[in-house]
């Protein structure tokens, strides 16, 4: 037996215990899978989006829809005033025109809402056009829809990281309470097993393990939308592989007290939601404020996801992602390094 | 070497912030010969757990001396005991989907000496099981897959820490022929249990615990003839008004060691049944007073607990 036999099997048994549940897989594979598959769907239509607005019924509104009605850019709806306004209020529709029959019109929409406020615009425009006016110059068109700058592009790299967090902090933080409760690690402690190497046998299940989370997605985008991979498989295995080890880590640290599952399922959220919320995954995270930024920026998934977005997407290096690799290292060292500190076998 | 483990003036106070403090330990002292089987008897809640889990390195005593196989815990010399020691916790559960043999896969590549995993489940005899999930093992065949575990690194010194708890009556037979195998081998083993008859059937020697302190050491035997006879009568009278017996007046009978009153009826210890019966059937009939039955036994740990303590194992 050579010094390292404890180490494989650890992984060997945690690996036939995950592939034992079949639920385990569906929400590790599946889930993700068919995110991207819906998300892709509603966001990658060849046909651009109609807008949808709500005119208020009186005998002006028949005006409105004989002028931009037959546009097959707008949908749009006659109804009474209140059943508008809580349309427009529920989000069911954008924007609220009232004909005042003498020729003007009154716009109701959220300004806060940036498709509501786009909507007023467009509705504006074809009425004004409609009722006669003129553009001052003609102006041309070009729709961008190549692969690797539409919605699901953008949307994939997000999703592999979110994975990879999800997978780092669940399979990790989850199978050590599991652990604890079963007085499993009492049981390895009483053994000559070496802390080190369960540890690092911990590490050795996310290395077996990040590479179907990220490349099994990432293939899948590829085959179904033709989500491009500009950049070297090492590259983007190396960015998966530092973003997993990081959220072990934390996984580690979250789960280093924890007697219960409850405990953990709430630190897990806690630590979790802001990143959810704030890393870019659906929505770049630059859309927050910028006094935001250096939080946003210095959480892992951010950095994951970054990294990912550049060598995926835009086929960079390895070695221009310096920051994201030095912040997800850091991330890592750190949260090793309290957690050991901090781990209870019992 | 002639002491598996000594250890003497163990304190263990459990400090747990708001509560009071538990002082789960006393001063208590053990030596546990080489190559004996030795139990650790006492209610729930007497110390045993905490006893062992201190001699098995997992938590540390507040203060005392404790030497496990010559070496004591924390001198740099852990890993090499690890690798000479084997042990059961009261309650593991290994993985649910995981195959026993895997199991004990696992667990041997721990140790660098050990038995083949096969070795392992011949020894608790679970080769038909060894292909089954752990999810799909009884009560009983989980037990003896963790008393494996223990073996499988063929140690000096195995601590089985309550392992028939919880089992039916045939599950605890088939662990105890395990056990006594081993015992046969010439293992070192401490087994903590509150079942007397486990611990009269399986240990060389014995020791009571009670409010974490030892209250009586010694083989069964010795224990038992402590109390001075060997057989228990127990009798019940039929209701009768106007009957008065003192306790006292049994103690006057030949042969009669020790009496004790229970809610159903007197429970005599006496040396020579066939002396005490005829003089304890003549008493009551002076006293006419009818008998309602009368069973005897032979004396066990049970008796020895109770007439140390006052107090039942069971009721704990």
């Amino acid at each position: 037996m050579n010094s390292f036999a404890p180490v494989l099997q650890l992984v060997i048994c945690n690996l036939k215990g995950f592939l034992r549940e079949p639920e385990a897989i569906f929400w590790t594979y599946g889930f993700p899978l068919l995110m991207v598959i819906g998300l892709g769907i509603a966001f990658s239509g060849s046909s651009a989006q109609s807008v949808q607005f709500d005119v208020i019924e009186g005998p002006a509104a028949q005006q409105v829809v004989a002028a931009i009605g037959k546009d097959p850019g707008f949908k749009v709806k006659v109804n009474a005033r209140d059943e508008a306004m809580t349309r427009l209020r529920t989000n069911r529709t954008l924007v609220v025109v009232d004909p005042s029959g003498d020729g003007t019109y009154q716009y109701f929409f959220d300004p806060s809402n940036p498709e509501s406020k786009a909507a007023r615009s467009a509705v504006d425009d074809a009425l004004q056009r409609a009722a006669g006016r003129k553009d001052a110059f003609t102006s041309k068109e070009v729709k961008v829809q190549a692969p690797g700058s539409r919605y699901v592009d953008f949307l994939v790299p997000g999703l592999i990281g979110m994975n990879i967090m999800g997978g780092g902090m669940w399979g990790i933080g989850f199978t050590l309470v599991d652990m604890r409760i079963k007085k499993l690690l009492k049981r390895l402690l009483a053994t000559p097993l070496r802390r080190p190497h369960f540890l690092l046998s911990l590490v050795g299940m996310r290395l077996v393990f990040f590479i179907p989370e990220a490349f099994f997605l990432l293939l899948s985008a590829y085959l179904i939308f033709k989500v491009p991979i500009r950049g070297s498989i090492f590259a983007i295995s190396a960015v998966a592989f530092l973003g997993s080890l990081a959220f072990s880590g934390l996984g580690l640290l979250a789960a280093s007290r924890a007697q219960r599952i409850e405990t953990i399922s709430g630190i897990m959220n806690l630590v979790m939601l802001p990143m959810w919320l704030c890393s870019g995954i659906f929505f770049s995270s630059e859309r927050f404020p910028d006094f935001m930024q250096p939080m946003i920026q210095a959480l892992p998934l951010t950095q994951v996801i970054n990294a990912l977005r550049a060598v995926i997407l835009e086929g960079h290096s390895l070695f221009s992602q310096a920051t994201p690799i030095g912040i997800l290292l850091a991330w890592a060292a750190v949260s090793f390094t309290l957690a050991l500190k901090w781990f209870r076998w019992g | 070497m002639d002491h598996a483990i000594v250890c003497k003036e163990l304190y263990k106070r459990y400090e747990d912030g708001k509560k009071k403090a538990v002082d789960a330990l006393n001063g208590l002292n053990l030596t546990i010969r080489t190559g004996e089987c030795f139990g650790l008897l006492g209610p729930n809640g007497a110390g045993k757990t905490t006893t062992v889990e201190i001699l098995e390195g997992l938590i540390a005593p507040t203060s005392g001396q404790v030497e496990v196989l010559g070496v004591r815990w924390g001198t740099g010399q852990d890993q090499e005991l690890r690798e000479r020691i084997g042990i059961t916790l009261q309650e593991t559960r290994f993985q649910e989907k995981l195959k026993v043999w895997e199991v004990l896969a696992l667990f041997r590549s721990f140790y660098v000496h050990g038995m083949t995993v096969e070795q392992a489940i011949a020894t608790v005899a679970l080769e038909e099981k060894a292909n089954s999930w752990v999810r799909d093992l009884s009560g009983g065949q989980r037990q003896r897959l963790a008393v494996a575990t223990a073996l499988v690194g063929e140690p000096e010194l195995l601590f089985l820490d309550e392992p028939t708890t919880g089992l039916d009556p045939q599950a605890r037979r088939r662990l105890w022929d395990v056990i006594r195998d081993l015992r046969e081998r010439g293992r070192t083993a401490l087994i903590t249990t509150h079942y007397m008859d486990e611990a009269e059937k399986l240990c060389d020697r014995v020791a009571v615990i009670d409010h974490g302190k030892v209250i009586a050491e010694g083989s069964p035997n010795q224990l038992i003839s402590q109390l001075g006879g060997e057989h228990i009568i127990e009798f019940s009278l039929e209701k009768a008004d106007g009957i008065s017996i003192q306790l006292s007046d049994f103690l006057k009978l030949t042969s009669v060691i020790h009496a004790v009153q229970e809610a159903e009826g007197f429970l005599l210890t006496v040396g020579q049944p066939h002396i005490a019966i005829p003089a304890v059937l003549e008493f009551l009939d002076q006293q006419q007073a009818r008998l309602n039955s009368l069973t005897t036994r032979h004396v066990n740990l049970e008796d020895v607990f109770v007439s140390l303590t006052g107090r039942y194992l069971r009721d704990e």
